[in-house]
């Protein structure tokens, strides 16, 4: 049986679990393929067109799918830990994409919502993989060591490796200057809607960090300094990630990269250029959406890294004269 | 402490008289306009919604009428509704305005109930359960007044004969009701322009075409925000029905309470076929009252909402199907502080007409005003 994940939106957070839990159970995986302009032209032409970026992007790759797999796995996520929420588009997105695509396989809905208890976990993952065995047995042992899998690899990056990096690296040995590299996991692993910017960066010499690097229980606690009750699992992890670099200070500016239109970005993106640029540190936020232009895009980063060098070459000894 | 709050459409009413009732002091800030627009967008984040950039503008007006204190639901939920309050403080702060800010999370549970409780109990310097229990079972009963006032309105304003009437009224009624004080006056104010709106002359007979109007909360009953859609209709001859009034949405949250009955359910049954859970904010509302607009025979749907809403997004990439499915024309208007006045009439126009040739259709077999 073939059962087939779109390499979008919380692909990139938890592929690694997905891919094993079904290769585990004996089902071949199939992953749309990498973002392209095709993927991204037949996402915007059949979404709503108030979607934002990233959910355009899912709907292409679902269509990448088609006529490929038995089954394509699209979760409806309402959220993974007590008391969290999770953006109501992913909460939606069966029925966005049941509405928005015709002639599809079937697919696997199964409701993931751990958000007043997690009593039914064990439930929930039986549910999906019933659609290929009906060994309860086999189904919960091939979670278990989909499981640790998925930890090593969260270790990994920690250690500063990207999940995009085939290689091993650790960026917290190098003597690079940081850039923090903040947003959606699918907009800062996305090379394609990204426009390639963690290359960009590494090029020009920067180490790029991500929230990712950073423990989920030590960004949970920061995200506790922030007055107000953060209930978005997103959220919590970036305005946490932001305070605690606010007070490590190890990093050297922040680029923020959110998609056009996002409801979730537009409420943390505000607060974490507050409390950046009350830190002083450098601070540039770009916003992606269907556009291609990447000059414009190339210049902005030029500009800001540049700027940061100068920061640290001339202190404020800047010339008006440029 | 002078408490003043954000404006959502009619809901000043009821905030006013209860905090008033509790000699709390408060300052009603003026209502929505392009100032509290210009002055919102300027110092919200550019991609939010317009509820929230209204709330800016309604703060820093109340502000400046005298205020100190701001009174905010908080919550937790889905929507970025819940995230407001902390986010608009440290706006307002930032500004250097020197305010206290008290919130209380929307009373969805008994933990929520008590704080709210407390809030008050200690703002109106100790009035006590009962005083307080009494004065929000009577804010409860103006908040429903005051939308049965507003469906009245439109269920006059398209059959009246002397056109312009309702609209008279309405302008009276709302410069009349922001000076008086307290419950008394208001039941009476209320129940006074009920009686004059009753004696207007209609035309009983006249068969009028009925559009359902569904979407975000917010934008649906803030007439400034959704430049009077429902006055607009009902000059045009077009019987209207808001599905989301505060009087339902406050139902919708305390009917854990075994006295507090909601339609809660029956909207999330008729929901299921398309949506089978609930997205947050009044996404689901919106589906399950399509729905039910078209069992009670209504011809036509708009639904609105603001730009970069979320669940309305996820709402409105079902309602295609349901529109074809069910065969009713639906009218989706995106609203932002870009939205200009001319084009949106004359889309709801348009989509007036083409609700007018599809009755005709209906009723005679094929469109004879056609031109």
């Amino acid at each position: 049986m073939k059962i087939g994940i779109p390499r979008a939106l919380l692909f990139y957070e938890y592929s690694p679990l997905w891919i094993a839990f079904f290769s585990n159970l004996g089902a071949e995986v199939v992953l749309s393929e990498q973002t392209n302009k095709r993927v991204l032209h037949q996402g915007t032409q059949t979404t709503v067109d108030d979607a934002c970026i990233p959910v355009k992007l899912y709907h292409g790759h679902v269509l990448n799918l088609k006529d490929k797999v038995d089954y394509i796995f699209v979760p409806r996520i309402m959220g993974v830990s007590k008391g969290d929420f999770i953006c109501p588009k992913f909460c939606g997105i069966p029925e966005m994409i049941k509405n928005s695509l015709t002639d599809i396989p079937k697919m696997i809905n199964t409701t993931i919502d751990f958000t007043k208890t997690d009593k039914h976990f064990n439930d929930t993952i039986i549910e999906i993989g019933k659609y290929i065995t009906k060994d309860e047995n086999k189904i919960l042992s091939s979670y278990d060591s989909a499981l640790s899998e998925f930890n090593l690899y969260k270790d990994k990056l920690k250690q500063g490796q990207l999940p995009t990096d085939t290689n091993n690296i650790n960026i917290f040995e190098s003597n690079n200057r940081k850039i923090m590299l903040m947003g959606h996991p699918y907009n800062i692993y996305d090379n394609f809607i990204n426009m390639n910017v963690i290359k960009k960066l590494r090029d020009d010499q920067y180490d790029v960090i991500t929230p990712e690097m950073i423990d989920d229980n030590i960004t949970s606690e920061y995200a506790l300094q922030y007055d107000g009750k953060i209930f978005w699992n997103f959220a919590r992890k970036l305005i946490g990630s932001c305070l605690y670099e606010v007070e490590k200070k190890q990093i050297d500016g922040m680029i923020y990269i959110c998609s056009f239109g996002c409801g979730i970005d537009s409420i943390v993106s505000e607060i974490v250029e507050r409390r950046i640029r009350k830190a002083n540190i450098p601070f540039m936020l770009i916003t992606i959406d269907e556009h291609s232009g990447e000059a414009g895009f190339n210049t902005r980063l030029e500009a800001f890294t540049d700027m940061i060098k100068w920061r640290h070459n001339l202190e404020n000894n800047l010339s008006t004269h440029g | 402490m002078k408490i003043t709050f954000p404006h959502m459409g009619n809901t000043y009413i009821t905030i006013k008289a209860i905090l008033e009732e509790l000699d709390i002091d408060v300052v009603c800030p003026p209502k929505c306009s392009k100032k509290t627009m210009e002055l919102g967008t300027k110092y919200s984040p550019e991609f939010v919604c317009m509820p929230f950039k209204l709330n800016i503008g309604n703060y820093i007006e109340g502000i400046e009428k005298g205020a100190d204190t701001i009174f905010m639901l908080t919550g937790c939920g889905p929507c970025r509704f819940g995230i407001f309050s902390s986010l608009q403080k440290e706006i307002m702060l930032d500004l250097g305005y020197k305010i206290d800010f008290i919130t209380s999370d929307r009373f969805s549970n008994i933990e929520g109930l008590k704080e709210f409780y407390n809030l008050l109990n200690k703002a109106s310097g100790k009035k006590g359960v009962f005083k307080i229990l009494n004065t929000l079972k009577k804010g409860l009963k103006l908040l429903d007044e005051v939308d049965e006032l507003n469906d009245l309105m439109n269920k006059v304003r398209p059959r009246e004969i002397k056109k312009g009437e309702v609209d008279h009224l309405a302008i009276e009624f709302e410069n009349e009701i922001i000076t008086v004080q307290g419950f008394k006056a208001s039941f009476a104010l209320i129940d006074e322009y009920n009686q004059k709106l009753k004696s207007i002359e209609i035309d009983k007979d006249k068969d009028v075409i009925k559009i359902g109007i569904v979407g975000e909360i917010y934008t649906l009953i803030e007439n400034y925000l959704n430049l009077n859609v429902e006055k607009k209709l009902g000059n045009m001859g077009v019987e209207s029905h808001r599905s989301t009034t505060t009087s339902k949405f406050v139902r919708d949250t305390l009917d854990f309470i075994p006295l507090i009955r909601s339609d809660k359910k029956q909207v999330y049954k008729a929901a299921s076929p398309y949506l089978a859970t609930p997205v947050g904010g009044h996404g689901i509302h919106t589906i399950g009252n399509t729905l039910l607009y078209k069992e009670q025979g209504y011809d036509g749907i708009i639904h609105i909402l603001p730009f970069t809403c979320m669940p309305e997004i996820v709402a409105r990439s079902i309602l295609p199907t349901i529109e074809r499915e069910k065969d009713i024309p639906i009218l989706t208007l995106v609203i932002d502080e870009m939205t200009g006045e001319g084009g949106y009439e004359t889309r709801i126009e348009a989509f007036v007409d083409l609700l007018n040739k599809r009755r005709e259709v209906k009723d005679y077999g094929k469109a004879i005003s056609w031109n």
